[in-house]
């Protein structure tokens, strides 16, 4: 089996935001839609203070509550463990945004721009009038996922079949890869750092690792 | 929700479910309340009211989708969703009351009390599976929407009752009332009892309790008025008052829970990374 998922390196993240930037550019998301963002998380008081950053996106839940809420059917899982969403299917109904306990799903119901009234050309380029007025989130860059399975090459190493934001990181925060496979680079990583997952007590078995620190102990 | 949603990195409340979906679980549980009532009581046009009424609250949720000529979508996944299973028992609802009133059948009226009961349920469960807001996820909602819901139809039967009859009812549907009041007042306790466990200390709980506190208050009163009003129930301004805060409160209640409570899960990190690789504790921002 495969199980695709995205390890983040707490110790790595700048917050810079350039996955954030990379992802609006590859999917073209419509202003106030972020399929991908980074926590800026101010912790501790004066003159003990500390920032964390946190990159955040669609967990591909092993146990989705999006699915399980969703009533078209509309919100799938693909075999790799990627959840996707069906739009020709989705009514809009946000059902999936109240179940989402990770703040990852959008609905947007009109077009709109960056920069006023007009499109840029990359905006009108990259505009599918099929998300409009359904449920939409990060999906792992699954077209780059499926063009794996054509071309033989391995997501997560092959740049042009690993999402875009781990491509875009500046500081190698971000991996990506089969979590199935123990020769794969983010098994490795998991098996050789502490990590955590958020929210596993709700039990989502979210696809988003964090890892935090040298060592063997989850 | 029309228009886009926020940026939504400061959390707040959920911004997809507006006053539709808030009128969908008020006029839902409230149909289904007064379908039971009718049931209960034999009242042969009543249950006309309680499937309006559901009838109502889905078309507001019609209103509200981002794909309304799509909807009949939503019956493709009852395997796991309570929207697709409440989607499912309301034509059978519709069917059943009609019927009811249509042969003036008790066989199809206590059915459509059946599925009524049914569907709140969907409707409860429906919210509970909304796991990224606390205030939805605590189980006990369940519960509280059922016993809410039949309380309203209840005093919603109880004032239909006086407007297509006269004042003096039979004693026993106000003491119908007043035991579905006192299981709100019961569920209510026992949903804010458990919020500590579900929602982070903040907005979202000092909100919670101080609207449960006032919710509780009047819903006792209206069982103190209700008792009385049982005692003689030709005292028409009792019944009245009683019947009004019944369904009210109910309202109150779901509009509070669908929208004014839905704080969504904060973020959280167990642990931090201080500068130099030392970890730190986690971060919890507030709910
Ligand atoms: S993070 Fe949210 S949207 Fe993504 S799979 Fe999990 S529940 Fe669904
Ligand atoms: S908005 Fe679409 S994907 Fe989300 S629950 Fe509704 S039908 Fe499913």
């Amino acid at each position: 089996m495969t199980r695709y998922v995205m390890v983040v390196d707490l110790r790595r993240c700048i917050g810079c935001q350039t996955c954030t930037a990379a992802c609006k550019v590859a999917n073209g998301t419509p202003p106030g839609v972020q399929w991908r963002r980074v926590l800026d998380l101010e912790t501790g008081s004066y003159p003990d203070v500390r920032r964390t950053f946190v990159p955040v996106s669609c967990m591909h839940c092993g146990n989705p509550p999006c699915l399980e809420a969703c009533p078209t059917g509309a919100t799938f899982k693909h075999e790799d463990g990627r959840v996707g969403i069906h739009y020709d299917l989705c009514i809009g109904c946000a059902y999936c945004a109240t179940a989402c306990p990770y703040h990852q799903r959008f609905r947007v119901t009109r077009q709109s721009f960056a920069y006023g009234s007009e499109p840029t050309p990359e905006e009108a380029h990259k505009f599918d009038p099929a998300r409009l007025g359904v449920s939409s989130k990060c999906t792992f860059c699954s077209d780059r996922i499926d063009l794996a399975s054509h071309s033989g090459r391995v997501p997560g190493v092959d740049p042009e079949v690993t999402p875009a934001c781990v491509n875009s990181c500046i500081a190698g925060a971000l991996h990506f890869g089969d979590r199935d496979d123990p020769a794969s680079n983010v098994s490795r990583l998991l098996e050789q750092n502490r990590h955590f997952r958020m929210h596993e007590e709700l039990g989502t078995d979210p696809g988003v690792y964090y890892l935090y620190a040298e060592g063997d102990r989850t | 929700m029309s228009g886009a949603f926020p940026t939504r990195t400061a959390l707040g409340r959920q911004p997809y479910w507006d006053w539709r979906a808030a009128s969908n679980f008020m006029l839902g549980g409230s149909g289904a309340g007064v379908l039971v009532y009718a049931a209960v009581c034999g009242e042969r046009l009543l249950g006309l009211l309680g499937a309006a009424l559901v009838g109502g609250g889905l078309l507001c949720v019609w209103f509200e989708i981002g794909r309304p000529w799509r909807a009949l979508n939503a019956y493709r996944h009852g395997a796991t969703s309570w929207m697709s299973r409440e989607a499912t028992v309301a034509p059978l609802l519709f069917a059943s009351a009609l019927g009811a009133a249509w042969l003036d059948s008790p066989g199809l009226r206590w059915l459509a009390a059946a599925l009524a009961i049914a569907y709140v349920y969907c409707q409860a469960r429906m919210l509970n599976a909304g796991r990224g807001i606390p205030a939805w996820r605590n189980p006990r909602s369940v519960p509280l929407l059922v016993a809410s819901g039949l309380a309203e139809g209840a005093g919603l039967g109880v004032l239909a009752g006086g407007f297509w009859g006269p004042m003096a009812l039979p004693v026993w549907p106000m003491v119908l009332l007043t035991a579905l009041l006192s299981a709100r007042v019961l569920a209510l306790w026992s949903y804010r009892r458990a919020l500590p466990k579900m929602v982070a200390p903040g907005r979202a709980l000092r909100e919670l309790s101080r609207f449960g506190r006032v919710s509780g208050a009047v819903d006792v009163l209206a069982i103190a008025v209700a008792i009385l009003a049982t005692a003689d129930a030709r005292i028409a301004p009792l019944v009245t008052a009683s019947a009004l805060i019944a369904a009210g409160s109910g309202w109150a209640l779901k509009y509070s829970l669908v929208i004014r409570w839905s704080y969504e899960q904060p973020f959280a990190v167990p642990v931090t990374v201080a500068r130099g690789g030392e970890v730190a504790p986690g971060a919890r921002p507030e709910g």
